[in-house]
């Protein structure tokens, strides 16, 4: 076998095992990212920048009023294509880090979940296109803060 | 923590959207017990995966933030009937969890 045809066969076998994995942090790297408390301390530690571009391509779907503070239903669509990862940020929230989703790439662009609000304030999508991130924010009112005792 | 995932996989369009439904206090760490006044210790789930046919379609780092009994969905382009899902959870204490659909 020639050395280019192996070195073929070997990266394909590499790229096909990377393609079977995520990327995504250790626990103690997740665990060192929740203790950021703004959303620019949050993406440099997770992306290296805190540079982002807000984006229209984003939708947030969350209640304007929450009376319960501690179940606020959470929806994010985006049409951007080549989406690597979804973070979601509470801001007003103890810690404000609250997920962050990695997708393979058949991702169609949809992710929901419940998430504790403490006040009344942001939530911020950040969503990953290669090394670009694209923001959307939605403020949501909060009658009972979910955070605290 | 056996039996704490509910999952459904439906396929519409050519796009599969995964549900689960996971039963777990997901405390905080911060929340005081009122009689007591001591912190209620920290257990959430922190790592959350899923797989179609083996292949790991969504990774996920979660707080504290995520309400207790955590929903989450998503969806992914592609999928067949009877393909399989398989969602798993780690949680901050080292408990985990498993469990197997497949798509309809």
């Amino acid at each position: 076998m020639s050395l280019s045809r192996r070195a073929f066969l070997t990266n394909s076998v590499l790229a096909a095992l990377a393609a079977t994995m995520l990327p995504k942090l250790s626990f103690a790297q997740w665990e060192d990212a929740l203790k950021n408390k703004t959303q620019d301390d949050i993406l440099t530690q997770l992306f290296n920048t805190k540079d982002v571009v807000v984006s229209d391509k984003i939708t947030i779907t969350a209640p304007e009023i929450a009376e319960n503070g501690r179940v606020v239903p959470i929806e994010v669509q985006s049409e951007l294509a080549g989406i690597k990862s979804i973070t979601l940020i509470a801001e007003k929230n103890p810690t404000p880090l609250i997920a962050q989703f990695n997708f393979a790439d058949n991702f169609a662009g949809h992710v929901a979940s419940r998430i504790k609000m403490g006040a009344t304030g942001y939530v911020v999508a950040v969503v990953q296109v290669g090394d670009q991130l694209h923001i959307a924010k939605q403020t949501v009112q909060i009658t009972e803060g979910g955070c605290g005792g | 923590m056996a039996g704490s995932i509910r999952a459904r996989a439906k396929l519409k369009d050519g796009i599969t959207q995964v549900k689960a439904l996971i039963k777990h206090p997901m405390e905080t760490g911060a929340r005081l017990n009122k009689e007591t006044q001591e912190k209620i210790p920290a257990h959430f789930i922190q790592e959350l995966s899923c797989t179609h046919n083996d292949k790991v379609v969504m990774s996920a780092n979660w707080s504290g933030g995520i309400s207790q009994d955590p929903f989450c969905s998503f969806k992914f382009k592609g999928g067949k009937k009877d393909d399989i899902i398989v969602i798993q959870w780690k949680d901050n204490l080292g408990n985990t969890d498993k469990k197997e659909t497949k798509i309809k």
